[in-house]
Formats: structure tokens, sequence, C-alpha cells
């Protein structure tokens, strides 16, 4: 795992960017406290879904309509077809921690990533 | 109307297409024919003016459809010509006779075009077909003139200079996106053209169309001539309900005219989309919202009205996008027109403005630009205003 925030820098209901890795991720922080991480790219257009609408365990896309879970990645109706991926995260001594997932990122057309 | 087992829908782009999801999502598992005058399966309009046109797009990249199996009749390539409420019948441009227990009319919009014969270089731009010809010409160097500086003008505007070509904009109106925007606030958008070096001339109508086969230029009515070699015009759209001249079917406000649910005055027919002139009641009567959420969300209120269930999920605020020079330009409510606007983020010279207009103390529309966060959350405050009525 790698340290990517504190958690003290995710508000709750908020998301937060990770620039560290790359592609970038977002860390969410839920209204029930849960901490979940997906890559922060829709898959259908350039957009940080950090600054999405955080709706129970899903983010709303902020330029659009599609919503991602958080617990797995999966989108639920166009414009995005291709789910974004669900990392591991791990909350100790108020830091937060990722597994990046191994799977292969869909990024949207136009956007590419040195891999980390 | 609460057990129908054939449904057709006339439509085969969102709202077409997002009402035969929604039938799905809803356990109906009766038939669903979908008609589409497009040769095409469903797709995505707003990329045309922008990554696909630029290239950086496919056509497999502008699909609509999942994988998920809608067990969909499609019929494509097959313009619909007429409509019978009373046997809820469709007749195809080829004389086929296509009966349903109940008809969703999502036939779309029209590019509005400039009077006279069509000359080549000339181009609206609403379907992959226009799409495709307008990206053939827009060649490095080429003179592109647009007429109307709405946000298709804007969008193809932004895209052609990426591109390389000489662009000018030309705007009947004195105010740009004063319609949608206000004044003031339209003001702020248009700006991007001349921080990105794209003329905008501002109320100044185009008498007409210079060039005998192949446009050359653009004639104003001030006597100016705007030499060109492409001509983009994105002067709004009209309504898809030329098909339906007959059918009994009321055309208000220049669609179908139908409740908020999209019921008609006919039993068992509605409207969803672009074409659906429905009862908003905050404005005086029924208006059509060209907006590709609305598009994409109300059909699920047809769908659940259509198959007998209750209808009570309040409508959002009405919410569009567009993408000019980088930035994203999103706005979102209902805007009567006599709202106060404030700033509260960002500056329009930074092109990164957040506006929000009030009335009294309550936000009822939102504008921002490159504030997807903000706009975010002020958007999901909105209130609906309520007209008053002398």
């Amino acid at each position: 795992m790698q340290h990517v925030c504190a958690l003290a820098d995710v508000p709750v209901g908020e998301g937060l960017r990770i620039d560290s890795v790359s592609p970038p991720i977002a860390v969410f922080r839920t209204e029930d406290d849960e901490v979940l991480a997906i890559d922060d790219t829709c898959t259908h257009q350039d957009a940080s879904l950090a600054d999405g609408w955080l709706e129970d365990c899903w983010v709303e896309c902020p330029l659009h309509a599609s919503r991602f879970d958080l617990r797995t990645g999966a989108v639920d109706a166009p414009p995005a077809k291709l789910p974004v991926r669900a990392h591991a995260v791990e909350v100790r001594d108020g830091e937060v921690w990722v597994a990046l997932s191994d799977a292969v990122p869909h990024l949207p057309p136009g956007v590419t990533y040195e891999a980390s | 109307m609460t057990d129908p087992r054939r449904v057709v829908v006339v439509g085969a782009s969102l709202a077409g297409l997002a009402t035969a999801r929604a039938l799905r999502a809803a356990g109906y598992d009766g038939d669903v024919t979908v008609i589409g005058d497009e040769p095409h399966r469903p797709y995505d309009r707003p990329p045309l003016s922008k990554g696909f046109v630029a290239g950086t797009l496919s056509v497999d990249d502008l699909s609509l459809e999942t994988d998920d199996d809608l067990a969909l009749d499609w019929r494509l390539g097959e313009r619909a010509v007429a409509l019978d409420p009373g046997t809820r019948t469709v007749t195809l441009a080829s004389g086929t006779l296509v009966p349903g227990d109940a008809v969703v009319v999502a036939t779309g919009s029209h590019a509005r075009r400039l009077p006279g014969p069509p000359l080549a270089g000339v181009h609206t731009l609403r379907t992959l077909d226009d799409a495709l010809a307008l990206r053939s010409e827009l060649l490095p160097g080429a003179r592109l003139v647009l007429v109307g500086a709405g946000f298709v003008g804007a969008e193809i505007a932004s895209t052609a200079r990426g591109l390389g070509l000489d662009v000018t904009l030309v705007e009947a109106a004195p105010s740009p996106l004063a319609g949608p925007l206000g004044v003031e606030v339209g003001a702020m958008v248009a700006r991007l053209h001349d921080a990105h070096g794209v003329p905008l001339l501002t109320g100044v109508p185009v008498a007409g169309l210079a060039g005998r086969d192949r446009v050359s230029g653009v004639v104003l009515t001030d006597g100016r001539v705007l030499p060109a070699d492409v001509v983009v015009v994105g002067v709004g759209s009209v309504a898809a309900t030329d098909w339906l001249a007959g059918s009994g079917l009321t055309i208000e406000a220049g669609g179908v005219a139908c409740d908020a649910a999209g019921s008609t005055d006919a039993p068992g027919i509605w409207a969803v989309g672009d074409v659906a002139a429905w009862h908003d009641p905050s404005y005086a009567g029924r208006r059509r919202i060209e907006h590709w959420t609305d598009s994409l969300q109300r059909p699920a209120r047809t769908v659940a009205a259509l198959l007998g269930g209750p209808v009570d999920d309040p409508l959002p605020a009405p919410y569009f996008w567009s993408e000019q020079y980088g930035v994203q330009v999103q706005f979102a409510g209902r805007r009567l027109g006599d709202e106060t606007v404030t700033i509260e983020a960002g500056a329009p010279e930074t092109g990164d403005v957040l506006a929000v207009y009030r009335r009294g103390e309550t936000p009822v529309a939102v504008l921002g630009m490159n504030q997807p966060r903000l706009f975010g959350r002020i958007r999901r405050q909105l209130s609906t205003p309520v007209q008053e009525f002398a």
C-alpha cells in the first residue's frame, strides 16, 4: 500500500484528487465516514471525479450525468460507458493508504498518463 | 393504458434510447420498436461540435449504447411520416404501418437554416452526417464564418480555431448568449472569443450569402461582406413536428403539447426530448427544453406514467453545458430574467467565473466557467422560482 493523504485532508462528503499517483485517483469520504478510492478521471471525458457530487457511495461526474459506484467503479449510465478502477483503501492513524488496482485504467479519448 | 404490450418510440437519439432503457429498467418486457430517420444507431450529439469535428473522437466513441441487450426492434433509416392517434399507428415513408399500444414521440429537432437555395460550403450541424461533411472542410488556413454566436456557433468557432482556421463569428443580436444567460453573463462567456483571437461581430444581421455554386462570403445588412470559404449557420433549431401535421395533436411553443410527464392530449401518445413542449409549473405555459440532460432524464418520468405508476420525483433544475477554448461552461436553473447576478468566485478576465442568479435571497440559477466543484454544489441548492402573473 502507499500513503496518499491524511484523512483530515478529505472533508466528509467530499473528494480529493491525488496527483502523486498516475493516472490520478480520487479519495472520497462518505457521509457515513467511509473512505473509498477510485480513478479520478471520468471515462467519458477529461473531468475530475473528485469535483463531483457525492451521494451515498456514488459520485456523479461534475460535467455530465454518469455516476460511478465508489465500491466497484461501475458506471450507471452513459455518456460514460466504461467503469473506473476501484482501489483498496486503509485508514491508519489518521492517514489514508491505498493499494492501487492492477487493472488497466479506462481513460477517456485523448487523455494519457504515464503509469506510476 | 396500464398494460401496454407494444410501445413504439419514434426517434432513435438520446430521448428515444432513454425511453427504451427506462422501459426495460422498469421491468417492461413487451415489444419496443424504435424508429429513426438516420441510418445510425443512437449516438451522442454534443461532441459533434467539439471532439468529433476536431478529430479526437471516433464514430465508435459517440455511441450511446452499452453492452446491455435491450431487445429492441430497430427501424433505422426509416422516416415516420404520419401518426394516427386514434389507433396509435405510425406510418413510415416506405408505407409500412407500425401500430402500438403506446407511441412515444421523440423526433427531436432540426437545425434552422437560412432562406435561399443550398450552396456548397454552407453547413448546419445537428447530425453525424452534418459533422462528417463539416469536418472534411475545416482545413487549416480556411476562412470560416459562423452565423450565430450561440453555443453551437461558439463551440465550432473554438474547435475550428484549434484546427488553425481563420474564424469570424457574426451575431444578429446586440448581446451574445443574452437569451440563455442574460446580457451581463452572456458577455462574460462570449469574451472567450476575443481572448482567443476570434472576432465576434454583434448586432449585425446577415442579409444573405455570396457565391454562385459555392459560398464566397457572408453579406451583412450594413453592406459589409465577410469573405468565407466555409460558413456554418447556427441560428437555433426547429422541433421535428412536421410529420405530425394532420395528426390532430396540439402543437404549442413549437413542440408537441404535453404535461410534465409527457402525456399529450391524445390517450396513449407521449412526447419526450426536444420535440416535447411540456408544462413547467414555474413558467406561464408550455416550453421546450433542448438540453441533453432533459432528454436523458425526463423519459424515465414518462415511462413511469405510461406504465401506470406514480410520477412524483421533483424535476431537477434544467442543466446544460458547453465547452469552448478548453473552458467548461455550465449553467443550471430557471432564469426568468429579473434576477440579480453576483460573481461569487473567479473573474471574467481569467475565464473562471462562478455567477449566481438570485430572486431576493434565493439562488435560482448558476453559471460556472471551469468551476465544476462549486457549480455542482450550488446547482443542488437551487430553488424553483414561481412566476407571478398579473
